[in-house]
C-alpha cells in the first residue's frame, strides 16, 4: 500500500473473441484525453494506431515453483515489465490485453507475486469486454467467457443495440448469477466513459470501500453512459437483499458469488487461519475473494482482497463514529463448498 | 595493490570515496562496460555515455527506445533495443546497426564470442552471426530468458522456461537440453567450462555440472538474482539479491555441491549489483541505497567507494587490467575510480 500513487497503474482487459476488446482499445488509444498509455496487446497489427508503447506479448503461463498448481504468472509480462521500466515517464499507464480465451488469474497474479514488478506497478482492475448477444450462448460452452465475467472488476456488456430489452435482461440476470459485484456497463460500440474503465482502482486496499452488489446501488454506474436505457428494475434494489421483483434471477451452475457478514465482531486468531486455510486448500475455486473486517479489540478496519491462494491484506483506517461495525466478505468462485465456508465462517465470531 | 582495507570488525571503515571522480549522467543507467580505459555508460534509454577516467563525457545516440540488453567484449559494446535494433559501438565510440528485427521485437538478450561471433534474441528465436557476417536461428520453447557463449568452443547456452537448451550453432548435432522447472532468465558458464549456472525468477540459482548434468541448487534468497560475476580465476561465484553478496565456490570438481556459500559484505539494504575484479581477489559490491565497496573475498574486510544515498547501484564494472572501477546508478549518478 505504500507509495501506491507512484505506482503506474495496469488494466487487464480481457473479454470473449469478437466482444469488442480491439475498439475498446483502440478508443483509449486515439481520444484526447491527455493520458500515454502502454499497451500489451496478443497480436500486432489489430491495432491501426501507430504507437512505439504497444507491446506484442506471447501470453507464457508459467508456473511458479511453490508446488501450488494455481500459481501460475504470465512470464512474458514479468520481462515486458522490466522492458517498460526502463521507459518509465514516458507514459502513464499501462495496459495489458488477453487473447479471448485467456484466464485472466496468471496476468493478475503477475502483480502479487512479483517482486519487481510489484515495486513499479499495481494492478488497477480487470475489465471485461462482454458481447451482449452472444455472451449467453458462450457462458454455456465457453468456460473461459464465464471465468473472465467472474474475475471482472468492471464488465462492459457491449453490443447492446444488437439484442432486445428481454435478451439484454437475460444477459444481465446471468451475468449477476455469476458476479454481482462487477460495475456493469451496457454499451453500443463499446462507447463507455473511459473514467469508468480506468483507474477504478478495483485492487487498491484503501478503496475497498463497498462490497454490496453493484446492481444494489441506485443509479451510480447507470447515470453517464446510457441514460437512454430504461432502468426498470432498480427501484426494488434499493433495499438490500430482498424483493427481486421482476428481476429475473440466475443460479450458475458452477460459478457463483458468495456472501457473509456479521455484524458481531470476529475473532484474528480465528478468522485469519482460517482464511489462509481456506485459499490454501480450495485456492483453485475460488477466483476472487475480498473482506472488511471488524476485529474484537481493533478500532480499525482490516480489509484483505485475494486471487486464488494469493491474499494481501492490511488495516485501513479506523472505524468512524457511529459507523456500523460490520464485517463483510464476498467470495467468486468455481463449486465453492458454500455450507463448509458459512459453517467456518461463524466459527470465526468472536464468543 | 590495496592493502589498506579495513578488518572487519574494525570501528570504522576506510573510505576513498574522496578519489572516486564523480560524473553525473543525468539519466538512469542501465549497465557499465569497459573498451580500454573508457567506461561505457548504457542508459536505461536512448544513449551511451562514454565517460574518460578524468571525467569527459560524450554521450552517443543509439536507440529510439529503450536498452533492453547489452554485452561487450572488450572490444566492442552491443546493444538491443525495443526499438528492435541491434547497435554496436567500437572504442572509439562510432556506432553501426548490427541486426534490425524483421518485427520490430524487442531485442531481448546479446551475448559475445571471443572470436567475434554476436548471439542475440528476439521472443524466442535465438540468433547467431558468425565473424564472417553468416547468420543462423535457433528457436526454443518459450522466451529466451539469457545467452551465454561457452569459454571453449562455438556453443551457445538458451536459458528459456523449464531449462536451458546448448546449442551448437555450427554442428549438425542436437542441442542438448538441460531441464529444471521454472524460468530461467541469465545464464554463465564457468571460465573452466565444467558448470553452467542460472539465475531463476524466482529468488533462487539453478546450475548444472556439464559432464554429468547433475544438478545444483542455490537458493535461500530473498529476492531475484539480477547480478552474478565469476571471481579471478573462476574460484567463485559472486551473486547479488541478499543483503550480503552470496559467493558460491567453484573450486572443487563438485562446485558448490554440498557447500554453503560465503556471505560477504552485509549491509541494512539489498546487493543489487556484483562486479569481481579481473586479477585479483576483491569485488566491488553496489546496493539498492546507493552504497559501493570494494571487498576482499578473503576475509570480507570492506572499503567505502561511494556513501549510503540515492538510488539503487545498477552498473558496476572493472576495465581488464583492474585499474578502474566504474559504478552508475538508476538516478544517474556515476562515478569512475582509479586504482
Amino acid at each position: 500500500m505504500v507509495e501506491t500513487s507512484q505506482k503506474i497503474p495496469v488494466t487487464v482487459l480481457t473479454g470473449y473473441l469478437g466482444a469488442g476488446k480491439t475498439t475498446l482499445l483502440n478508443r483509449i488509444l486515439s481520444e484526447n484525453h491527455g493520458k500515454k498509455y502502454a499497451v500489451i496487446v496478443n497480436e500486432f497489427g489489430e491495432i491501426g494506431i501507430d504507437n512505439d508503447l504497444i507491446i506484442g506479448a506471447d501470453e507464457e503461463v508459467f508456473e511458479m515453483n511453490n508446488g501450488c498448481i494455481c500459481c501460475t504468472v504470465r512470464g512474458d509480462l514479468v520481462r515486458i515489465m522490466d522492458g517498460l521500466m526502463k521507459r518509465k515517464g514516458k507514459f502513464d499507464a499501462i495496459i495489458v490485453e488477453t487473447t479471448g480465451l485467456a484466464d485472466p488469474a496468471p496476468v493478475a497474479q503477475t502483480f502479487f507475486v512479483d517482486e519487481d514488478v510489484q515495486k513499479n506497478a499495481r494492478l488497477d482492475a480487470v475489465v471485461t469486454v462482454a458481447d451482449a448477444k452472444w455472451l449467453s450462448d458462450r457462458l454455456k460452452d465457453a468456460p473461459e467467457a464465464k471465468n473472465q465475467i467472474a474475475f471482472a472488476d468492471v464488465i462492459v456488456l457491449n453490443k447492446t443495440d444488437l439484442v432486445s430489452k428481454p435478451e439484454l435482461a437475460e444477459v444481465e440476470a446471468r451475468i449477476r448469477g455469476i458476479n454481482p459485484y462487477a460495475k456493469l456497463h451496457r454499451t453500443e460500440r463499446c462507447q463507455v466513459g473511459l473514467t469508468d474503465v480506468l483507474e477504478r482502482g478495483a485492487f487498491d486496499l484503501d478503496r475497498i470501500l463497498e462490497i454490496e452488489p453493484d446492481f444494489l446501488e441506485a443509479g451510480d454506474d447507470h447515470d453517464h453512459d446510457h441514460d437512454h436505457h430504461h432502468h426498470d428494475h432498480d427501484h426494488d434494489h434499493h433495499h438490500h437483499d430482498h424483493g427481486h421483483g421482476g428481476l429475473k434471477h440466475y443460479h450458475d451452475e458452477d460459478m457463483q458469488s458468495l456472501s457473509l457478514r456479521s455484524d458481531k465482531p470476529l475473532d484474528p486468531t480465528k478468522f485469519m487461519p482460517w482464511l489462509q486455510q481456506l485459499v490454501a486448500t480450495e485456492g483453485q475455486k475460488i477466483l476472487r475473494s475480498k473482506g472488511i473486517l471488524a476485529f474484537t479489540g481493533d478500532d480499525d478496519r482490516y480489509v484483505f482482497q485475494g486471487v486464488h491462494m494469493m491474499l494481501e491484506g492490511d488495516h485501513q483506517r479506523k472505524w468512524k463514529d457511529g459507523e456500523k461495525r460490520e464485517s463483510r466478505v464476498v467470495f467468486i468462485g468455481r463449486e465453492l463448498p458454500e455450507q463448509a465456508i458459512r459453517d467456518g465462517f461463524e466459527k470465526c465470531i468472536a464468543t | 595493490m590495496i592493502d589498506n582495507f579495513d578488518a572487519p570488525d574494525g570501528p570504522s571503515i576506510v573510505s576513498i570515496t574522496d578519489r572516486v571522480k564523480l560524473t553525473p549522467l543525468g539519466a538512469a543507467v542501465g549497465s557499465v562496460h569497459f573498451l580500454g580505459d573508457r567506461a561505457f555508460f548504457v542508459g536505461a534509454e536512448e544513449s551511451v555515455a562514454i565517460v574518460t577516467k578524468d571525467g569527459e563525457i560524450n554521450r552517443v545516440p543509439t536507440h529510439f527506445g529503450a536498452i533492453l540488453c547489452a554485452a561487450s567484449d572488450g572490444k566492442r559494446l552491443v546493444t538491443g533495443g525495443d526499438d528492435g535494433k541491434l547497435i554496436a559501438i567500437d572504442d572509439k565510440g562510432e556506432t553501426s546497426v548490427v541486426a534490425t528485427d524483421a518485427k520490430r521485437r524487442w531485442i531481448d538478450n546479446v551475448a559475445l564470442h571471443g572470436d567475434g561471433t554476436l548471439a542475440w534474441s528476439a521472443g524466442k528465436t535465438a540468433f547467431v552471426r558468425g565473424p564472417k557476417g553468416e547468420e543462423k536461428t535457433f528457436e526454443v520453447p518459450s522466451t529466451v530468458g539469457g545467452l551465454a557463449f561457452a569459454p571453449k568452443g562455438l556453443r551457445l547456452a538458451i536459458a528459456h522456461y523449464n531449462g536451458v537448451t546448448l546449442w551448437f550453432p555450427n554442428m549438425a548435432a542436437n542441442p542438448e537440453f538441460l531441464e529444471w522447472a521454472g524460468s530461467h532468465l541469465a545464464v554463465t558458464f564457468s571460465p573452466d567450462n565444467k558448470f553452467l549456472v542460472t539465475a531463476m525468477h524466482e529468488p533462487a540459482m539453478h546450475g548444472w555440472r556439464l559432464a554429468d548434468s547433475r544438478h545444483m541448487r542455490m537458493s535461500g534468497y530473498p529476492g531475484r538474482v539480477r547480478s552474478m560475476s565469476w571471481s579471478a580465476g573462476g574460484k567463485g561465484l559472486a551473486t547479488s539479491g541478499a543483503d550480503s553478496v552470496i559467493v558460491w565456490p567453484f573450486t572443487s570438481k563438485d562446485g558448490p555441491m554440498g557447500k554453503e556459500p560465503a556471505m560477504l559484505a552485509p549491509m541494512p539494504a539489498r546487493v543489487s549489483m556484483v562486479a569481481c575484479h579481473p586479477k585479483n581477489d576483491i569485488m566491488a559490491v553496489g546496493y539498492s541505497d546507493g552504497t559501493v565497496l570494494m571487498v576482499r573475498l578473503e576475509d570480507g574486510a570492506e572499503i567505502l567507494v561511494r556513501r549510503t544515498g540515492g538510488s539503487p547501484v545498477s552498473g558496476l564494472a572493472w576495465n581488464a587490467k583492474g585499474t578502474l572501477l566504474a559504478f552508475g546508478a538508476e538516478d544517474g549518478d556515476a562515478g569512475i575510480l582509479e586504482m
